[in-house]
């Protein structure tokens, strides 16, 4: 039964059985699209939705969201840009969480979590939500800043229902607080606690009675702070952890603690995630042997130090892995272990591990073809490697035809096919082609106009697009642009596409989320434009020369090359936090 | 223009051509590098001359960076961790890395594997007497010292290199 047959019988019953249907309507695309569909169903939807995402915090403002969502109870906000991660974003561009805290604190909104990425969180924020919200059970944040231990002191005194607190990679001041010793001997009900990416010590007795006193914890990641000997008591205290990041993990193997730790991690029956190993002795890890046949997730992408052959052991052990993050030294042999070893995996991330220039070598194409081979699950992979050939990724292409993300990034990044030296055009076109169910796509390495000609054609699913140094004309923009219908999200920098490609189809950015693109060839008036044009959109340059230099002639010139330009849908027009280098036009 | 312009984006990093980066990638394996002789902290920081300069490429968070980069300076702090081994009578020495063992059980455990010895147990007193061979180490000063009289931590500091001495010179100094 279509769509809007089913709407005309459903007319006919009263609002909570609609109300009731939307209940299984989990996904918010799903929830979105039957707000559609009619008033009443717009009107029923909007008040019984209590989960908001909204992917970009610019593209509309809090009075809105509150006024559409009077019952939202659980709000996820993502700030800036995605090439913010790698600094390609100046400090103080926005994405201040604060005025959403604020005005869903003065309209009542009972908020219980909280999920954040790129975003800016001040102490005072944390401080609000903590005090303003009495049922709030979860706050996680990614890739966050601007905050420091005060605000987590906050959150800890003042949440009574506190679930989780998961702090993923932000930049955190560390202020020496005992933000941990602030959770009440009254807080009992914690789920998930990750702390790991805090530079500090915490309070280790106080970390342990709160184990001690929360049953129900499934989750927990250390900092690199925590020594092994605390760990032990803790996994004695909560051998019902399934999710365990270890804080420090070195100590002497011969020593009596160690054995302690080893006969506690053999009681952990339940552990299925494992991470952490911040600071680790490679002799240590035989000590998590004995769950690593029940690890279904692992992630060893934070430990440079530990070098391959423990690594190859290590994994061995893990047969039922399906998540699995690590850092290159693992080398094309220990993939190829991994490929004979891990028949269950979905999700592969190889990192790099020589940044510094220690003379470590990385993975080859050789690594990526071996567990296209050996592991039939494989669907997400992030690869960084030194090289690449075309001819691999045609075999990537052959052996996985479900990707469902594939991100490759050579570590210089035009480097041709290592063995023809032709472009790796062909290559990523034989992954588009095979992969139709590809959502997202990184492409690196020398590449022509041609791979886009290709990505167009054959990429009917593709949402996500990050593009660097490639491409020679606005043909490779354009070809994207035409041809990807389901794009929401493009990134371009170090490219040749100029304003020819920019100008061309105006309407497709009201259908996609935003684009940013930095050091290509669109101009000023390029840029302006497109904003006299698109009334929806917010074309944003960012500018970062100082005020002098911006008063003469050069960055007023429409024909001036415009440094970083970020647009994007939204219904609030500009937006009125945007600091001085920030140029709505 | 655009042609122009399309070459100076691809220079992505200054000087670099096309036989540079096959150079790169056949260099610097780790293995090798374990081996021979000329790894020393100085030349490892070298090396960096042909990794990426290009403002966030790789792209790779902060956050991530970071403990790299504290990786990378705790490992060429100066102090030479990487010691030579030579044993009385084998034919080739070995290297070591000091920081990789805990306490001098776990390194003479390590030694006793690595060459197929029995070095016994050490005394204050007696030294490695009534073993077939005694470990020594030559310090910062050159001299050469029985292994196990200083504390750990100082021993992997002014280590610069190991000898496994055998018979009749290692009773000798088990007497002194």
């Amino acid at each position: 039964m279509c769509l809007f047959q089913f709407q005309s019988v459903m007319n006919y019953f009263p609002e909570e059985v609609l109300e009731h249907v939307f209940d299984f309507l989990t996904s918010h695309r799903d929830r979105n699209t039957v707000s559609l569909v009619c008033k009443s169903w717009y009107s029923v939807e909007r008040f019984s939705r209590e989960k908001v995402f909204i992917g970009n915090c610019y593209a509309v403002n809090p009075e809105r969201l509150i006024a559409r969502f009077p019952r939202l109870r659980s709000l996820t906000l993502k700030g800036k840009p995605h090439f913010a991660d790698f600094n390609l974003v100046p400090d103080g561009w926005g994405g201040h969480v604060y005025p959403w805290i604020e005005a869903m604190a003065k309209s009542g909104i009972n908020l219980e979590e909280l999920k954040l990425k790129r975003m800016v969180v001040s102490d005072e924020s944390l401080e609000l939500l903590a005090k303003s919200f009495p049922n709030f059970k979860s706050l996680v944040l990614v890739s966050c800043e601007g905050f420091t231990t005060v605000g987590l002191a906050a959150i800890a005194s003042n949440c009574r229902f506190l679930r989780e607190l998961d702090l993923q990679e932000n930049e955190v001041d560390d202020l020496k607080g005992k933000w941990l010793s602030c959770f009440p001997e009254s807080c009992t009900s914690l789920v998930s606690l990750n702390f790991a990416c805090l530079k500090g010590e915490v309070n280790v007795v106080a970390l342990e009675r709160l184990v001690a006193r929360c049953p129900n914890l499934r989750s927990l990641r250390l900092n690199h702070t925590v020594p092994l000997e605390v760990l032990q008591k803790i996994l004695v205290r909560a051998p019902q952890l399934s999710d365990l990041g270890t804080g420090s993990f070195t100590h002497d193997p011969d020593s009596e603690t160690f054995i302690k730790l080893k006969n506690a991690m053999k009681n952990c029956h339940s552990i299925r995630s494992l991470s952490g190993f911040l600071d680790v002795n490679g002799r240590c890890l035989p000590a998590i042997y004995p769950i690593c046949i029940s690890l279904t997730s692992l992630n060893l992408s934070y430990a440079p130090g530990i070098f391959s052959n423990e690594l190859i052991k290590l994994i061995c052990h893990c047969k039922k892995i399906e998540r699995l993050w690590i850092l290159d030294t693992i080398g094309d042999k220990g993939l190829g272990v991994v490929a004979n070893t891990c028949k269950e995996l979905q999700e592969l991330r190889v990192f790099p591990s020589d940044l510094y220039g220690v003379g470590n070598t990385a993975v080859t194409e050789e690594g990526l073809v071996a567990i296209s081979a050996g592991c039939p699950k494989l669907n997400s992979i992030l690869y960084f490697c030194q090289q690449m050939t075309n001819a691999a990724l045609i075999t990537v292409a052959k052996n996985c035809p479900n990707f469902i993300r594939f991100r490759l990034c050579t570590l210089d990044p035009i480097v041709p096919d290592a063995v023809t030296n032709q472009p790796l055009d062909e290559g990523f076109g034989a992954i588009v082609q095979s992969c139709k169910r590809l959502t997202r796509l990184s492409v690196s390495g020398l590449l022509t106009d041609q791979v886009f000609l290709y990505i167009g054609m054959y990429a009917e699913q593709l949402e996500m697009l990050s593009i660097a140094f490639a491409g020679d004309s606005d043909k490779g923009m354009l070809y994207v642009l035409n041809g990807c219908k389901k794009l929401k999200k493009l990134e371009i920098r170090d490219s040749p596409f100029g304003n020819m490609a920019l100008l061309s189809d105006m309407g497709k950015y009201e259908t996609m989320r935003s684009l940013w693109m930095s050091s290509c060839e669109v101009t000023l008036g390029g840029c302006k434009t497109l904003a006299e044009k698109m009334p929806w959109l917010n074309v944003e340059i960012i500018n970062e020369h100082e005020a002098g230099e911006g008063e003469g002639e050069a960055s007023c010139d429409d024909r001036h090359r415009v440094e970083k330009m970020y647009l994007y849908r939204t219904l609030v027009g500009p937006r009125k936090d945007a600091p001085d280098f920030v140029w709505t036009l | 223009m655009e042609t122009s312009v399309a070459t100076e984006l691809r220079l992505g990093l200054p000087g670099r051509d096309e036989s540079e980066a096959k150079i790169t990638s056949v260099s610097n394996k780790r293995s090798s590098s374990e081996m021979d002789d000329s790894c020393d902290p100085q030349q490892e920081s070298v090396a960096p001359a042909q990794k990426a300069q290009v403002v966030g490429w790789p792209p790779v968070r902060s956050y991530r960076k970071n403990i790299l980069q504290k990786k990378a300076e705790s490992s060429s702090d100066g102090s030479a961790m990487f010691v030579k081994v030579s044993m009385d009578g084998a034919p080739y020495l070995r290297k070591i890395d000091l920081k990789f063992y805990m306490n001098y059980l776990d390194l003479l455990k390590a030694l006793q594997n690595m060459f197929k010895c029995t070095i016994g147990v050490y005394s204050e007193r007696e030294g490695y007497d009534g073993s077939e061979f005694a470990p020594t180490y030559e310090d910062k000063d050159g001299d050469w010292m029985l292994v196990g009289d200083v504390p750990w931590e100082m021993f992997v500091t002014s280590c610069k290199r190991m000898r496994i001495m055998k018979g009749s010179e290692a009773r000798g100094l088990g007497c002194l």
